[in-house]
């Protein structure tokens, strides 16, 4: 049966504080301008210099007054971004580019640690050391399972090539 | 300076050697950050479910922090300043920030048209660095940033940029009238600030569903709600029946989003495979379980691309559907209000305080859910000393 509401709130501190709409400065309404329905007619923020490059979506002019400017596409990843980008938002062909464009750019940046010297520490980087502290016991059910794995797996390679 | 750096899914690490934010455009200040978080949001990108995230990005949309430097258009920040700063990157211009819609405002994000701009999350969101960093450009900044208040605790502060307004936006767009009841599904920190905001628009009944038993423990307290662990119910959606006379709850809050646990199927399609922008159980519940004629308020991320959702039952149960980023600038007075006047609390689910040289570790507790994590914050060496 349904709990009946008719009780004392009184523990709940602030119960029904913001509970008359007429009385919530922030309750959120349409504020109608004379703008309305008129397009992109506002007082446009002045222009951010473009000095790398932006992709930006086809389902407007231009670039926006800001945007970010760290990571510009690069690389096979920014090909495919680039691509990607010839879509719209509402084609799922785009989100899947760029997710593909996403797992390259992983491979990008490992190849581009090495090369700039770094050899990355995947244990340190995966959040290695809190697993040891907080969930050894799932650490070691994590290793015990990739070794088994890869031991069913040699042992098969072994059988076929025999 | 130290920065956090995406490597790629579950990869992330402590760069000393990023480059300095600087001003790029008349409106920027650069903050140095005193304060920063890790949202249940930055999981997905974490987990490479997001489109678009760049190796090399340094997530974080929400942090606090000293204006440092200011460009020449800015008029309402000097240099040495408190600030919060909200998530959304908004202009206060365009026809949308003119509707108050911040988190939508169309001259911020060239990249994407449904969302505006925000701080650390991917290309998709307008190819901004965070603040998980010593210092972060913030656009606008006449626009978003708030001077902190004197007497406010910069941990209420830091969980003002986005948390709590998410949470009390879910409720807010809930239409919550005196008595209803109100599901939350999630007991994250947004789920919590939303079962807790509940209250504040009168609800007379909150039930918070998870599958975690110390958040469910946390929010039970916190929020003072019921609380239910839907891997004892034999189906959720029937349990809320039964609970409301076999009708359905007035309101349902999504906040979970793309990665809910608890269907094989949604499991296995949204999150494994990924043929769908991620696992809509979450969804699925709020509208199965609201009753019919009442709203589902969906705060929870999704991906851009589809997903399978009941619409059916939307249209024949005449269903309200509310949802948005939180528009962190429309929110704030009142926000602050509720905790000046200490109605709630936000600080006190904070439970890990981790050095920005740990992220790593700290993104691993906070995804794997270790040691009982709640909500962590990372805090940048020289604001440590």
């Amino acid at each position: 049966m349904m709990k009946n509401t008719e009780q004392d709130y009184s523990h709940i501190k602030g119960w029904g504080f913001d509970a008359d709409p007429l009385d919530v400065p922030s309750y959120p309404m349409k504020k109608r301008t004379e703008n309305d329905n008129k397009g992109m007619i506002w007082e446009r923020p002045p222009q951010q210099p473009e000095l790398v490059e932006v992709l930006h979506s086809n389902e407007r002019p231009g670039l926006t007054a800001v945007f970010g400017t760290p990571n510009p596409p690069a690389g096979l990843s920014g090909k495919i971004r680039r691509f990607a980008f010839r879509y719209s938002e509402s084609m799922i062909r785009h989100w899947l580019l760029l997710l593909l464009a996403d797992r390259v750019n992983v491979m990008e940046g490992v190849h581009q640690d090495i090369r700039s010297g770094h050899i990355p520490d995947f244990f340190g980087e995966l959040g290695g050391k809190a697993e040891l502290k907080y969930n050894k016991a799932g650490l070691i059910r994590k290793v015990a399972l990739g070794v088994l794995v890869g031991v069913v797996a040699v042992a098969c390679l072994r059988r076929k090539n025999e | 300076m130290l920065a956090m750096n995406y490597r790629g899914p579950y990869r992330v690490r402590a760069d000393r050697n990023k480059p300095m934010p600087r001003i790029e455009h008349s409106g920027d200040a650069i903050v140095r950050v005193t304060r920063s978080c890790i949202c249940g949001s930055d999981l997905h990108l974490y987990h490479g479910l997001v489109p678009d995230t760049r190796v090399g990005t340094t997530f974080g949309h929400e942090f606090i922090g000293v204006v440092e430097e200011i460009g020449e258009a800015v008029q309402n920040l000097k240099v040495g300043d408190n600030v919060l700063v909200p998530f959304n990157i908004a202009c206060g211009k365009c026809v949308f920030c003119e509707q108050q819609l911040y988190g939508n405002c169309h001259e911020s994000n060239p990249e994407a048209t449904a969302v505006g701009g925000i701080f650390g999350y991917s290309h998709t969101a307008g190819g901004f660095d965070g603040g998980q960093a010593e210092y972060v450009r913030v656009p606008y900044a006449d626009v978003g940033p708030m001077i902190i208040p004197e007497d406010m605790d910069h941990d209420n502060a830091v969980l003002l940029t986005d948390v709590f307004p998410t949470g009390y936006q879910a409720a807010e767009m809930g239409g919550i009238k005196p008595g209803d009841t109100v599901v939350v599904f999630g007991a994250g920190p947004v789920g919590i600030m939303a079962a807790k905001s509940a209250w504040l628009f009168g609800a007379g009944r909150v039930i918070v569903i998870d599958h975690l038993e110390y958040r469910l423990e946390f929010v039970k307290n916190y929020a003072q709600c019921e609380a239910y662990n839907f891997r004892s119910l034999e189906d959720p959606v029937l349990f809320i029946k039964k609970t409301t006379d076999w009708l359905g709850a007035d309101v349902c809050i999504d906040a979970v989003g793309c990665e809910a646990a608890g269907d094989a199927m949604q499991t296995i399609t949204g999150r494994k495979l990924m043929l769908q922008a991620g696992s809509a159980t979450a969804l699925h519940w709020a509208i199965n379980s609201v009753k019919k004629g009442g709203i589902v308020s969906i705060v929870g991320v999704y991906g851009p691309t589809g997903n399978l959702i009941p619409i059916g039952n939307v249209v024949n149960k005449g269903i309200t559907i509310r949802a948005n980023q939180a528009s962190v600038k429309r929110l704030l007075p009142r926000l602050i209000e509720h905790i000046q006047s200490g109605r709630i609390d936000p600080k006190q689910i904070i439970t890990h305080r981790i050095p920005l040289e740990e992220v790593s570790d700290a993104y691993h507790i906070f995804s794997a859910k270790l040691d009982n994590c709640i909500k962590p914050i990372l805090i940048p060496p020289s604001a440590r000393k």
